[in-house]
């Protein structure tokens, strides 16, 4: 029999038990929708982080203290810092792809002001900062070059801190205590939102020389950050940074770095593999109930080899090989269970869209996972559809025949 | 006979394995047809007719002796080789009609050219119709089984049966499940069939069926105990106004269980 031949008689069958063949679809409509679903969702969760990520400033290069390590026993990240003002300006001056670069002096006070007083942590930092976080301002303006050299001093809040201390008020030429030293807020930020429960927005910001001099009196950096000028740059930065630090840090040619340097998207993929790892746990629950639904179909095939012995006499009475009838009933699974997993993937679609209009959450499914649930249905059905198929084409005509 | 027969079969043994019994189906059967004929093969319930019948069928094959269907020796056939014979050799006429469900006259009729795997390209739609037409239910092809009456039925699939122009058609039981003036019918439409040269075995227990055959042959124990011509060989056509239709039109198939 041709393919086309096949698809037909098989649909016809289909066709002929209409309830019966809706019911055994509905485990895989389930199966694939629940899926796609959760890719949906997993995706949508792990765009939106990326889209945090990015907020947090472009093409951004970050340049943490290394770990040291006693006897090979690492003391963890931080543990020997060896970052210092020193490092920053032979960066500023030395490094051609780099557009901005800024050190982070960080520290957590106590901000005293406006209606009242509240921890937060403070950042000094150079004037690139701006332009490497992607800073917008709410009210007032960044601090200048002048400010970082004559030490002055002037803050920039973050929102949540501005939030808490001048709720719905313009905070600008208010002044603010931090360790007891009055600033001069000229500046409040826009918000930047939370990223993986970090409140990038309780912040106070000010320029790094009057972060040294008036609030942590040392000469440490807590990290670098860099930016460039394209995304394509960034590979190239990083091993001129390298280079540069290496220098800094008169570090011999087979000793190991003792700072680490690590880009955007590697900051991303950190925060990916966690959602990954969520999404693939969800569609692992979802593929439960696909697997039912491959059940089900061999089950109802079983069922439908049975009833139809008769006919299966008279297709090989007339001279229908063991292999046409093996064909005809995995081409019904196939048919049954593909059909499915194309309603489950409307279903999975529309309610994927609803849940990130609910969400807010970008929820778009993405083209593979559509090739994979129709490839996995169609798997199933052949998986699942062979057995009874099998038990069909080894049938002995004449039983068949005589079988009521 | 001649090694020109459509079919030979020489010293044809058949034994089943019932557990440990041994069960002698056919115990040593040599019957020869020629082209053209029409054979009845007679005999009760248990004489291996039956047996004999999927022997001639292609349905199954002998313990021991040789079979040769249009000059094939069919004991060396794989099971997709008795297939591809059973599609292009015969032409299968059963007692219960056995036509598929739901399925239209033409789609049931179709079914046999679509599992030819000669490669031949054929209008099958129009063969199948042509064959429709000529068992006389060219105005039935979209009706399916349920809305034909039990002779209509039978029609389908004698139709079915002829559509591959077969070598020889082997009717088993062809009016068991028929009343007596479909039964006729049926038998006038088989005759008819023969005049225009097709070879017909019919497989029967009722003289009165037999009797519309050329050749009669009578099983029993699993060998022919007779092997002669009919000599009050019936016509149906000329019988059909003896026996009153039951039914004003088309009678439905009256539901006798014989075997």
């Amino acid at each position: 029999m041709k393919t086309a031949t096949l698809v037909r008689v098989a649909v016809q069958s289909i066709l002929k038990n209409k309830l019966r063949a809706f019911l055994t679809m509905l485990g895989i409509v389930i199966g694939v929708g629940a899926v796609i679903i959760m890719v949906g969702v997993g995706y949508g969760a792990q765009s939106s982080i990326e889209k945090q990520i990015s907020g947090l400033g472009t093409n951004m290069v970050m340049i943490t203290p290394g770990e040291s390590r006693q006897g090979g026993v690492s003391m963890g990240s931080g543990s020997f810092n060896r970052l210092r003002i020193g490092d920053y300006d032979k960066l500023k001056r030395e490094a051609y792809l780099v557009s901005g670069v800024s050190p982070v002096i960080s520290t957590w006070t106590q901000a005293i002001g406006g209606q009242g007083n509240w921890r937060t942590s403070v950042n000094g930092v150079s004037t690139d900062y701006q332009a490497i976080r992607d800073l917008n301002f709410a009210y007032g303006t960044w601090f200048t070059e002048n400010d970082v050299r004559a030490m002055r001093k002037v803050t920039v809040l973050g929102a949540t801190v501005a939030k808490n201390l001048y709720p719905d008020t313009d905070p600008v030429g208010e002044q603010i205590q931090l360790r007891n030293v009055p600033f001069t807020i000229i500046g409040v930020l826009q918000s930047k939102g939370q990223v993986m429960g970090m409140d990038f927005d309780d912040v106070v910001l000010m320029p790094y020389t009057t972060a040294r001099s008036r609030l942590s009196g040392w000469s440490r950096l807590n990290f670098i950050v860099a930016s460039t000028f394209s995304p394509s740059d960034i590979p190239a930065a990083q091993d001129e940074i390298r280079l540069i630090m290496r220098e800094a840090h008169d570090i011999g040619q087979f000793e190991e770095d003792d700072f680490t340097i690590r880009n955007q998207d590697e900051l991303a993929s950190a925060a990916q593999s966690a959602t990954q790892i969520m999404t693939m746990l969800l569609a692992a629950i979802a593929s439960i109930s696909l697997l039912v639904g491959g059940i089900g179909i061999m089950n109802i095939m079983l069922v439908s080899v049975t009833e139809r012995t008769r006919e299966i006499g008279i297709r090989m009475a007339i001279g229908a090989r063991g292999s046409d009838v093996l064909t005809q009933f995995l081409i019904e699974s196939v048919v049954m269970s593909v059909m499915g997993g194309l309603i489950g993937l409307a279903i999975g679609i529309f309610g994927g869209m609803i849940i990130g209009w609910v969400t807010g959450w970008n929820t778009a499914t993405p083209p593979q996972a559509i090739v994979l649930a129709v490839g996995f249905s169609a798997a199933i059905g052949i998986f699942f559809g062979w057995y009874p198929a099998r038990q069909a084409a080894a049938l002995n005509p004449i039983q068949a025949l005589r079988y009521e | 006979m001649t090694e020109s027969s459509v079919i030979r079969i020489e010293n044809v043994t058949k034994d089943y394995y019932m557990g440990r019994n041994v069960v002698h189906a056919l115990r040593g059967i040599d019957l020869h047809v020629e082209r053209g004929e029409m054979i009845a093969i007679m005999g009760a319930s248990g004489s291996g007719k039956s047996t004999l019948m999927n022997m001639l069928g292609c349905l199954d094959v002998p313990t021991s002796g040789d079979y040769y269907l249009d000059g094939v020796h069919v004991n060396d056939l794989s099971d997709n080789e008795l297939a591809e014979l059973r599609n292009r050799k015969l032409g299968f006429v059963f007692q219960g009609f056995n036509l598929l469900a739901r399925t239209t006259a033409l789609e049931n009729v179709e079914l046999p050219l679509l599992y030819d795997r000669s490669g031949r390209q054929r209008d099958t739609r129009a063969l199948a119709t042509a064959a429709l037409e000529m068992v006389g239910l060219g105005d039935r092809l979209d009706h399916q089984p349920s809305e034909l009456s039990g002779g209509q039925q039978q029609r389908v699939a004698i139709a079915r049966a002829l559509v591959s122009e077969p070598t020889v058609v082997l009717a088993d039981e062809p009016t068991g499940n028929l009343d007596s003036h479909t039964s006729v019918e049926i038998m006038a439409l088989f005759q008819e069939l023969n005049r225009q040269g097709i070879t017909i075995l019919l497989v029967t227990h009722e003289r009165d069926i037999a009797r519309y055959a050329r050749r009669e042959v009578e099983v029993r124990d699993g060998r022919i105990i007779r092997d002669e011509v009919v000599r009050d060989r019936h016509q149906a056509a000329e019988d059909l106004s003896d026996i009153p239709d039951p039914d004003a039109d088309d009678a439905p198939a009256a539901a006798e269980g014989a075997s």
